[in-house]
C-alpha cells in the first residue's frame, strides 16, 4: 500500500530562531501587527510503500531520526494519509476539452 | 619524522589547498621535510598512511539539507571514524566541524549565526587547551587573531554535554569577542580523548603575512609535530 507522508521538521523548543526572529520583525512593516512566535522549519513530503499505517509511520520516523532532522536541534511531526489511487475515475486527458 | 596529513575532499570542499599550502609553508618554516600533505578524494576507504586528517571548509555535498548532514555518507568518513577510533588526529575546519558533528564523532550542532548574519572577518580566539594535537605547539591562553567565514557556526548542545566539556577540559578555542552568538563562547571542541578537534575558525588562512595574519601557523605546527610526539612515547 503506498502512504502520503509529509515530516515537519522544526526547532526544539527553546533552540533560538534567528530567521524566525528576522521575518516577525519584518511583518510589521507590511502592516501585519500582533504576529508572535514565528519559527521556521522544513516540511518533506513523499511516499512510501508499506504493508499498513504503521510500518510506514515507522519508518518514517527512522527516516527523521537518522537523516530528515539533526536530533540535537531538531523535533520532527511525521503524518501519514494513505493514498487514494489516482488514475481510477479521472482522465485528465480530454475532460477539459469537451 | 616526516609527518603525513590527509586533506579529504568532498565534492563541494573549497579550502583543501588552502589547507595543503599552509602545511608547505610551517614545514618550510620548521626545516624541509617536517611534514606533506596530499589530497584525499571522499570516495576513498583508507586513510592508514596518514599522521593526521583534516576535513577542510567549504560545502561538502552542497550543504544540502544542513551543512555536513550528508557527507557524513561518503565512503570516507568509515575510514575517518576508524582513523579516529584508532587514536588518529583529526580535525574539521569550519564546514568540516559540521560535518563531524553531523557524522557524531563530536557532540552538538551548529546552528544559523545569531542574527542571521554571514560572517567574514578576523576574530580573537583564546587557546583554552593544549590537550589536543591542533594546539599542543602553543601556549595555553594565547590569543590568536583568526578569520572566520560562516554562516552557521552558533554552537549549540545541550546542558549536560556543556557540563561535560567544560568538566573533561574539551573546550579548545573559545572567542574572546563572541561574533555568532555561540554557546559559552565555544569557538572549538574535542572529544573526550582530545583526537577529534572541530573549530570554525580558519587556522590555515593565517599562515602567510602576504595574506595579511601569521596568528594560524602555531597551530598548523601542531598538526606537523604528531609524528615526533607519537614516536617519542614509549610503547
Amino acid at each position: 500500500m503506498k502512504f502520503d507522508v509529509s515530516v515537519e521538521v522544526r526547532l526544539r523548543p527553546g533552540i533560538a530562531d534567528p530567521q524566525g526572529a528576522t521575518i516577525e520583525r519584518a511583518l510589521p512593516a507590511l502592516g501585519f501587527d500582533g504576529v508572535e512566535a514565528v519559527r521556521v522549519g522544513k516540511l518533506f513530503r513523499f511516499t512510501v510503500d508499506a504493508p499498513d499505517e504503521a510500518a510506514a509511520r515507522a519508518e518514517a520516523e527512522e527516516m527523521s531520526e537518522r537523516l530528515l532532522a539533526n536530533p540535537v536541534i531538531e523535533d520532527a511531526v511525521v503524518d501519514i494519509a494513505a493514498v487514494v489511487d489516482h488514475t481510477v475515475g479521472v482522465d485528465h486527458s480530454v475532460g477539459a476539452l469537451r | 619524522m616526516t609527518t603525513r596529513i590527509g586533506v579529504v575532499v568532498f565534492p563541494g570542499t573549497n579550502c583543501e589547498h588552502d589547507v595543503v599550502r599552509a602545511v608547505d609553508i610551517v614545514a618550510g618554516a620548521r626545516s624541509p621535510a617536517a611534514a606533506g600533505a596530499d589530497l584525499v578524494w571522499h570516495s576513498e576507504t583508507t586513510l592508514d598512511r596518514f599522521d593526521v586528517v583534516v576535513l577542510p571548509g567549504g560545502f561538502a555535498h552542497g550543504d544540502y539539507l544542513r551543512p555536513g548532514a550528508l557527507a557524513r555518507f561518503s565512503p570516507v568518513m568509515g575510514a575517518v571514524s576508524r582513523f579516529a577510533a584508532d587514536g588518529g588526529a583529526v580535525i574539521g575546519i569550519c564546514n568540516g566541524f559540521q560535518v563531524l558533528t553531523e557524522a557524531g564523532l563530536l557532540p552538538g550542532a551548529l546552528q544559523k549565526n545569531r542574527g542571521l548574519r554571514f560572517l567574514c572577518t578576523t576574530v580573537p580566539v583564546r587557546v583554552e587547551t593544549i590537550r589536543t594535537p591542533l594546539t599542543a605547539a602553543v601556549v595555553e591562553g594565547t590569543v590568536l587573531r583568526l578569520p572566520v567565514n560562516h554562516f552557521e557556526g552558533n554552537y549549540i548542545c545541550d546542558a549536560d554535554t556543556l557540563d561535560r566539556l567544560r568538566a573533561e577540559d574539551r573546550i579548545v578555542l573559545r572567542y574572546t569577542e563572541n561574533p555568532n552568538g555561540s554557546l559559552d563562547d565555544i569557538a572549538g571542541i574535542s572529544n573526550e580523548e582530545g583526537n577529534v578537534v572541530g573549530l570554525m575558525p580558519h587556522p590555515e588562512r593565517a599562515c602567510d603575512q602576504l595574506t595579511g595574519a601569521t596568528d594560524g601557523m602555531g597551530l598548523v605546527a601542531g598538526l606537523l609535530g604528531v609524528a615526533d610526539r607519537r614516536a617519542a612515547v614509549p610503547a
